[in-house]
């Protein structure tokens, strides 16, 4: 933890507690909304669609509310980092390249997409020899070709490459 | 003893050879999956549980596949273990407490009987817990048989108002974390009338949110986020497990007969009322604590400091299977996963199931037994070889565990959408865990959503409308009242703090 103060924060508490309980009232707002487009009363058949989630909303935006009250209660040194600008870069370069592969699967299909990712993971957080990150990469996706494919017989999405080499 | 006959039915169900197979796989899988970071018992199931849907079209497959499924969370409860002990990081949540004196043993070099004595312990605490289905459950399933909408709902309330009163997070993120599971429940068709509703003419939304997909992101993504602000190394002490260690720590452990049996009797309850497998084993933890002789040497590496949390957890996860089977209420959400399982498969869940499917819930019940002694047995004899695999740099299992969670994701629904909804569940997930806000009551509700909706509408509708239906009876009023004496537990406990002060 000691770590952790010493590194310069990204961003603070505060603003992350009050962006959620932001994001959160927001969405209750929509819930509202919509409930109350559908019918959020009593009609002659018994409760409307509206009815549940009517309540749900109010709840959400309620309980964000004073999630948000609270947050911009809390005091000055108690105001933590959220995340450290070292931590925060460490998060982004897994979650970027993931965010990428999950874009990529639809279009080259999960193997090869699979290899690419594990192959530059490997040579970016890791740093390995390309001989080794060849070998995992591609081992990798074939062992998941014969279980997922093989054994188990659940189609995964496939792309140009597999179509070229005939196993779709 | 109609319980015993039925168990021995189960029992003859349970030990086929496929099935005894599905076990040690299904444990093998678990400890690895519960070794893992950023894989646990509930997305480690809710990833293999698309597997399982051509295996549950088969006759008897539907046991199978409750067997496989429901090992693998017992292996994944054995896993959490390991690494608390050896590495000083739970893989689970519930193995925190483990990690207190766990870690000072290993590092006195007495990983060896730490881990004896947690693997043992667990197995007792899931054993005591098993007994106590077996004789309980008939009881409850009969019971609840009677049950309209209005004591359905009732239920499902006192399990989201368990999670207000006993959760240590801070109640309204509690209550704002549960309402937005709910909200995603009631995405897509309406359960009672067929409207669409919050889908804003989105196709994609048509269906709602798959709560196997918000596991997925939440606990797996997210967890993986978490882990890797930490760093991308662990240190660790060595697994070394000899006979001497086991035996040694096995002639100890009697001593500690009570703890055991305190630990066991709060997980239990902890498991059957919704409070989970986390705050049993603290809770179990401290107990020990302050009942114990040498209750001043905790957290400087006691092995009743291990036996204690260790019972807890595990007699609460697997309690947790106790109103998932009878009520179709899950305890934890490794439950509400396996519920999710059920409800996939064809089965309804609930007390009808002792009635119509007694081979499927009796052979599930055997194969806790039987699923437990080939647990203790398997990571008794593996320890070295799950170490190994935290071992693997991070740089290299972080892409894996990723691509598998995808895998997962795109499997339950054939859906590249849910992939994508995956990384974003997965960055709420992140951010949710680090303020704070607790993810069981989430996925529950994502779970339990439209059944407790549709209970609620149903009793309502019985009742033109007034809500003292949910006081109707003596068995609503109770299980109501109940259930809002934990909703108001943090203030009725504040209240209680306030006039002991002053007096």
């Amino acid at each position: 933890m000691s770590e952790q103060s010493a590194e310069r924060p990204a961003f603070r508490l505060k603003t992350a507690e009050l962006a959620v309980a932001g994001f959160f009232f927001l969405l209750g707002a929509i819930v509202i909304f919509d409930s109350v487009r559908l019918g959020a009363k009593w009609a002659a058949d018994g409760p409307q669609p509206g009815y549940f989630p009517f309540y749900l909303g109010c709840l959400i935006c309620a309980a964000s509310a004073i999630n948000g009250v609270m947050a911009l209660r809390l005091s000055g040194d108690r105001n933590t980092a959220f995340v450290g600008r070292r931590q925060l870069k460490l998060v982004l370069s897994v979650l970027i390249p993931s965010a990428i592969f999950a874009g990529l699967v639809g279009w080259l299909g999960i193997y090869v997409s699979a290899v690419l990712y594990v192959g530059l993971f490997m040579r970016w957080l890791g740093r390995y020899a390309w001989w080794k990150l060849a070998a995992v990469a591609l081992g990798n996706s074939v062992a998941f070709y014969l279980i997922f494919e093989m054994w188990f017989k659940v189609p995964l999405p496939k792309g140009p490459i597999e179509a070229l080499l005939g196993l779709d | 003893m109609q319980e015993i006959e039925s168990l021995l039915q189960g029992f003859a169900v349970a030990l086929s050879l496929q099935n005894l197979g599905l076990m040690f796989v299904g444990i093998v899988l678990g400890v690895i999956i519960g070794v893992l970071p950023g894989l646990g018992g509930a997305n480690g199931v809710a990833i293999l549980l698309p597997l399982t849907f051509s295996m549950a079209q088969t006759p008897g497959g539907q046991t199978s596949a409750i067997i496989l499924l429901s090992c693998i969370y017992w292996g994944a409860l054995f896993g959490g273990a390991i690494t608390s002990i050896l590495f000083n990081i739970p893989g689970e949540p519930w193995s925190v407490a483990t990690t207190f004196d766990g870690y000072p043993l290993a590092q006195k070099g007495r990983a060896g009987h730490a881990l004896t004595a947690a693997f043992t312990s667990s197995f007792i605490g899931a054993l005591i817990a098993v007994i106590v289905i077996t004789f309980l459950s008939p009881i409850i399933a009969s019971f609840a048989l009677e049950f309209g909408p209005a004591e359905f709902f009732s239920v499902y309330l006192l399990t989201f108002c368990a999670f207000v009163g006993m959760s240590k997070e801070p109640v309204f993120k509690t209550v704002a974390s549960m309402m937005i599971g709910f909200a995603l429940a009631a995405v897509g068709t309406d359960p009672v009338t067929g409207t669409l509703r919050l889908t804003f003419g989105s196709v994609r939304l048509l269906n709602g949110f798959d709560f196997l997909i918000a596991v997925i992101g939440l606990f797996g993504i997210g967890e993986i986020l978490l882990t890797l602000e930490e760093g991308l190394a662990f240190k660790g002490a060595s697994a070394k497990l000899n006979l001497r260690a086991v035996i040694e720590t096995w002639k100890e452990l009697p001593r500690y007969w009570l703890t055991s049996l305190r630990g066991a009797a709060v997980g239990c309850f902890m498991g059957i009322v919704p409070g989970g497998a986390t705050p049993a084993s603290f809770m179990s933890y401290g107990v020990a604590r302050r009942f114990s002789k040498d209750g001043d040497k905790f957290g400087s590496g006691q092995i009743e400091g291990v036996v204690a949390p260790e019972t807890a957890a595990h007699a609460a996860g697997t309690s947790a299977l106790l109103p998932m089977i009878t009520l179709g209420v899950p305890g934890s959400p490794t439950a509400a996963v396996l519920l999710g399982g059920l409800l996939i498969w064809g089965l309804q869940p609930g007390p009808l199931l002792f009635v119509e499917q007694k081979d499927f819930v009796w052979g599930l019940i055997a194969s806790m037994y039987l699923g437990n002694i080939a647990g203790l047995i398997v990571v008794l004899t593996c320890v070295p070889l799950f170490a190994a695999i935290l071992r693997i740099p991070f740089s290299v299992i972080a892409p894996i565990i990723i691509v598998i969670c995808a895998i997962g994701a795109y499997t339950v629904n054939n859906s590249l959408f849910d992939v994508w909804m995956m990384v974003v569940f997965g960055v709420a997930g992140y951010f949710l865990k680090k303020l704070s806000y607790p993810l069981a009551p989430l996925v529950l509700a994502i779970v339990l959503g439209d059944r407790a909706e549709a209970s609620f509408r149903q009793a309502i509708l019985g009742s033109q409308g007034d809500m003292a239906v949910f006081f109707s009876n003596g068995l609503v009023g109770s299980i109501t009242g109940l259930a809002l004496l934990l909703l108001f537990w943090p203030l009725i406990s504040l209240v209680i703090a306030r006039l002991r002060r002053r007096a």
